[in-house]
């Protein structure tokens, strides 16, 4: 039975692996941060925010996620863990926004403060509070810049969402279109809206590969697209070759959300005309704050904090506030 | 007529349990002594009760993924159809107003319709298991989102979320979609190790050849096999239904491969022909366990995927070196 031997070490070797990623217990706050992935570097800069201000309070931060964006199961599993865990706070950026409710349900029933970043949940009242961008009025900052920088020439629109029923990518979507100026629009408005300039829509997942198909397919549609609006800058990186390809680069104006370090280089590069920049490290510093005066008071907060928005271009226009891509890059994340 | 390690074995070294049957156990027990160790709140009645509601949707659809590869097959079409069948339960429920009994009956029986087609497909058209239920795969995922518009179903009747129900044992509070999983592995051990149908699934997956020549009608196991695995993923569905509170149409998308892990992981071979549809269960326990303890020790949840991973090796090697010596 010499290969019982070979698996028992190996198995021992695992417990070691195992033994000296455990940490020890005591009694301090525990917080703990759901994300929708690992992999996406938005929510490693929300982590990486979360875990220096635990560490500056002297909290305890348990972290975990679903496997890919929209698993909600994933994410209900690390909220009954947590829950089990002692966690008395939780932050969460729902990837499904109805379908995580009745686990927030009872994880606040059980006394768990629950606190969504990023993204809302459906009703909103379901968390405690929200700390988040307000991503409608993203998208009206690069609605309005890009309302000055077609200067009312004939305009034809490609919008490259995210995927159908989510709340940030309508919301986004349409604060683009109220700020270019079409009519009829609120942050109220609840389904994707469109108007007679916008010739093509298309779903991208705010997946690079994704956002190139969609922009080719859209310019077999229609070739003479001069503006298009992309969920986040990988889509506009997509978007971006797809134009390439096809020799357009220069005449057609992309802008774009999110203000990762990434999609900031592409704006100083003249790739993106103009994104506007969130701030995930900031949501995660707040939920950490909130979630040690919790365990330290008793007090909950409430409510909705917007975490900001800032317009970055290097092609600043008469009548839109913006700051230039060195102070984006100073305040952006990911590589 | 297999190869199941069996009492039937004439010298000592056989009446060892194998590698593949030892392997699970140890792995699981280790897990266990560790997280105690490292939490105190790992070790207690309510955490374990939590991790096999944790389980309890993979666990189901995971026997179905054990039958389709005791035969030499491979399905991975598990988590779609089950997604399928869930937006089919809830929406007939909720927008249509079936009774929802009926509800319930209709999605099972688009799981088990989906099954029976990749049945259809493997055994009249010869296609291989895996080509097949890729594709079958892309169908039940598109019709889920064409069907429900990618919109999420809520407000429930209360029979959809039966399993989600809890009764007391001793304190710990325990679902009944626990209980229904643990009854639907006995049930399905007892066929398999008990029942001429059972035996003829493991003579079909160890040499389909010699199984025909036997007298096996081997392409009505296979048929009836695939077909069963889809009534499986029906049951899931339901299960994820009460657990979750809602019909979701992004639900299912990684279940293919966590099913083929517990299997694996429970020590059946890829091969076919061998393996016990209890080890599945360990097997899904196993990953449940390192994704509960991980968390209430603070470790990350990449480092699940880790150790799934650096499980999953040492589990195929087991059952390669067992291959060997029997």
């Amino acid at each position: 039975m010499r290969k019982s031997v070979l698996l028992a070490l190996a198995l021992a070797a695992l417990g070691t692996l195992l033994l000296s990623l455990g940490s020890a217990q005591n009694k301090q706050p525990i917080i703990g941060l759901i994300t929708k992935t690992e992999s996406n570097p938005f929510f490693v800069k929300m982590k990486e925010g979360a875990q220096q201000a635990a560490t500056r309070l002297g909290a305890k931060l348990l972290s975990g996620a679903g496997k890919t964006d929209g698993d909600n199961a994933g994410q209900v599993a690390a909220l009954e863990n947590m829950v089990a865990a002692g966690a008395q706070t939780i932050l969460i950026t729902p990837s499904d926004s109805k379908a995580i409710v009745p686990a927030i349900q009872k994880a606040r029933a059980a006394g768990v403060m629950v606190i969504a970043l990023d993204s809302p949940t459906e009703p909103a009242s379901a968390v405690d509070a929200l700390f988040a961008t307000n991503n409608y009025q993203a998208g009206v900052l690069i609605g309005q810049y890009a309302k000055a920088a077609m200067a009312g020439k004939p305009v034809k629109i490609a919008t490259l969402d995210l995927f159908p029923g989510q709340p940030v990518g309508i919301a986004r979507h349409n604060g683009f279109l109220a700020g270019f100026g079409v009519a009829g629009i609120t942050d109220k408005t609840a389904q994707q809206a469109t108007a007679p300039q916008v010739v093509c829509s298309q779903d991208t997942f705010g997946d690079q590969a994704k956002g190139q198909t969609a922009m080719e397919n859209c310019l077999q549609k229609d070739p003479g697209i001069n503006l298009v609006y992309t969920i986040n800058e990988p889509a506009a990186a997509g978007a971006y070759q797809a134009l390439k390809a096809a020799g357009k680069e220069k005449d057609v104006l992309i802008v774009s959300v999110d203000g990762g370090c990434a999609g900031v280089r592409n704006v100083k590069a003249g790739i993106i005309g103009a994104t506007s920049q969130q701030y995930p490290l900031k949501m995660a510093e707040l939920g950490v704050e909130a979630g040690v005066n919790y365990a330290k008071t008793g007090k909950k907060v409430s409510g909705y904090t917007d975490t900001g928005v800032t317009l970055i271009t290097d092609k600043a226009l008469p009548g839109v506030n913006s700051k230039d891509t060195a102070f984006g890059l100073a305040n952006c994340w990911g590589q | 007529m297999s190869e199941q390690p069996s009492v039937k074995t004439k010298n000592l070294l056989g009446r060892l349990p194998s590698l593949t049957v030892l392997g699970p156990f140890v792995a699981l027990i280790l897990a266990i002594i560790f997280f105690s160790v490292q939490s105190d709140r790992f070790l207690s009645g309510p955490n374990f009760s939590l991790i096999l509601q944790q389980v309890m949707v993979v666990g189901v659809l995971a026997i179905g993924q054990t039958l389709v590869i005791l035969t030499g097959g491979i399905d991975l079409s598990v988590g779609f159809v089950m997604a399928l069948g869930t937006m089919v339960m809830t929406k007939f429920a909720v927008e249509l107003g079936l009774p929802p009994l009926l509800a319930v009956l209709c999605g099972v029986a688009v799981t088990t319709a989906f099954g029976l087609l990749n049945g259809l497909l493997i055994t009249r058209i010869k296609l291989p298991p895996f080509i097949v239920t890729l594709g079958t795969m892309n169908i039940a995922f598109a019709l889920t989102q064409i069907y429900s518009k990618a919109q999420t179903v809520t407000g429930l009747p209360d029979l959809l979320l039966f399993w989600g129900n809890t009764f007391k044992l001793g304190g710990t509070v325990i679902t009944y979609g626990v209980v229904l999983m643990i009854v639907l592995y006995l049930l399905v051990w007892f066929v398999l190790s008990e029942t001429a149908p059972g035996r003829h699934l493991y003579a079909v997956g160890n040499n389909p050849e010699a199984a025909r020549l036997m007298g096996i009608p081997t392409r009505r196991v296979l048929l009836l096999t695939y077909t069963i695995a889809g009534f499986f993923y029906g049951i899931a569905g339901w299960l994820l239904v009460s657990r979750t509170s809602v019909g979701d149409p992004n639900a299912g998308q990684t279940e293919n491969l966590e099913t083929i892990t517990a299997v694996v992981l429970g020590g059946t071979s890829l091969f076919g022909g061998r393996g016990m549809v209890l080890g599945t269960l360990l097997g899904a326990i196993i990953v449940g366990v390192f994704r509960n303890g991980l968390t209430l020790t603070g470790v990350s949840s990449v480092y699940q995927v880790l150790i799934t991973g650096i499980l999953v090796i040492l589990a195929v090697t087991a059952d390669q070196l067992s291959k060997r010596r029997g």
